[in-house]
């Protein structure tokens, strides 16, 4: 067994991984809300870093955060009929090496069967990516199991 | 990319306001150099000569939990105590203490150095008996060495038996410098 990555002082977490952040939230949202979206991003983090279980693929989880939090930001903005296609395009994880077993499941169940089986994350760790209950995201990554043994076996 | 200054120091008072921080600290200047200071909700939690960020992250994870943030907020009152105490309009620290996870000896022999007033000096062995510990000086010294809270926790004020100043973590330069400001030492 690999022995658990420590945890690193959130200091230094949040100096290695804010300008990516920044970036990615820019990209997707422009400068102007890209701001509040960059706090929002990282008071998410800070509110489950106290509990999280080792300090293994940190960028995985804070990048899920900020696509999270943009799609949040982009859902607030639009009207009501555009959500559902806006949230697919921009809730989707760039795991590339994981794109081919998981494309087309559900963005929220997509994220949580990678985070769970591929990145190995505690669901209270994937709860705050995703930004809901640890319930949630425990129910996302088994629903999405189901859909692909189900996709899988037929 | 650069994060806009703004933006950045936005989000540290954010965080502390909302309580989001185990530990805060920030670097603050005072004529004995720059101070690292940190602290939690408990209180002040570590005053270091040694301000370098870098070298203070760990350990202060160690004592007070990962969430450890730059944030210049946390550490308001602790800067304005010490601005007043190093321009000699302070005499005793109004600040609560995070002490949390010293051992009883230590937290008995920090209360003690805490009672020994402004302008004057004691000795370890004074100390130590107060403490109920009369051969216990070195162990004494210990503590001194180790003080995470020096200027307040005010251990620049023990000396050697015969009335040299003996040792100092941050320097005998400071503890001499300290003591001259008290008017204690000519």
């Amino acid at each position: 067994m690999m022995q658990n990555v420590a945890i690193p002082p959130f200091e230094r977490f949040y100096e290695e991984h804010r300008s990516e952040v920044f970036r990615l939230l820019r990209r997707r949202l422009g400068a102007e809300r890209a701001e509040d979206a960059y706090q929002e991003t990282f008071l998410r983090a800070l509110q489950a870093y106290r509990r999280l279980e080792h300090g293994e693929h940190l960028r995985a989880w804070i990048l899920t955060i900020a696509k999270n939090v943009a799609v949040d930001t982009l859902r607030r903005a639009r009207p009501a009929d555009d959500v559902g296609e806006q949230a697919v395009q921009d809730g989707r994880p760039a795991y590339e090496e994981l794109a081919p077993l998981t494309d087309g499941l559900p963005p929220k169940e997509r994220a949580a069967v990678v985070l769970r089986y591929g990145y190995d994350l505690s669901y209270h760790q994937i709860a705050a990516a995703l930004g809901s209950s640890e319930d949630a995201a425990r129910q996302a990554a088994s629903t999405g199991v189901r859909r692909l043994r189900r996709r899988t076996s037929s | 990319m650069t994060i806009p200054t703004e933006l950045d120091r936005r989000f540290r008072t954010t965080a502390a306001a909302l309580g989001l921080v185990d530990v805060g600290f920030d670097v603050v200047e005072s004529p004995v150099g720059d101070l690292f200071v940190a602290a939690s909700d408990r209180g002040l939690a570590s005053i270091s000569y040694d301000a370098d960020p870098e070298r203070q992250l760990e350990r202060l994870a160690r004592i007070a939990g990962p969430r450890v943030l730059r944030s210049p907020a946390s550490v308001d009152v602790a800067r304005r105590e010490l601005d007043e105490y190093f321009a000699g309009r302070r005499q005793a620290f109004d600040l609560s203490l995070d002490l949390r996870a010293l051992p009883p000896f230590t937290l008995d022999v920090l209360r003690e150095l805490a009672r020994v007033p402004y302008g004057e000096t004691t000795t370890y062995g004074a100390l130590a008996a107060r403490v109920g510990r009369p051969r216990a000086a070195r162990a004494v010294g210990t503590v001194m060495n180790r003080n995470r809270i020096p200027i307040v926790l005010p251990c620049h004020r023990v000396v050697g038996s015969t009335g040299d100043l003996t040792g100092y973590a941050g320097g005998l330069d400071r503890k001499l410098r300290l003591l001259r400001l008290e008017g204690a030492f000519s």
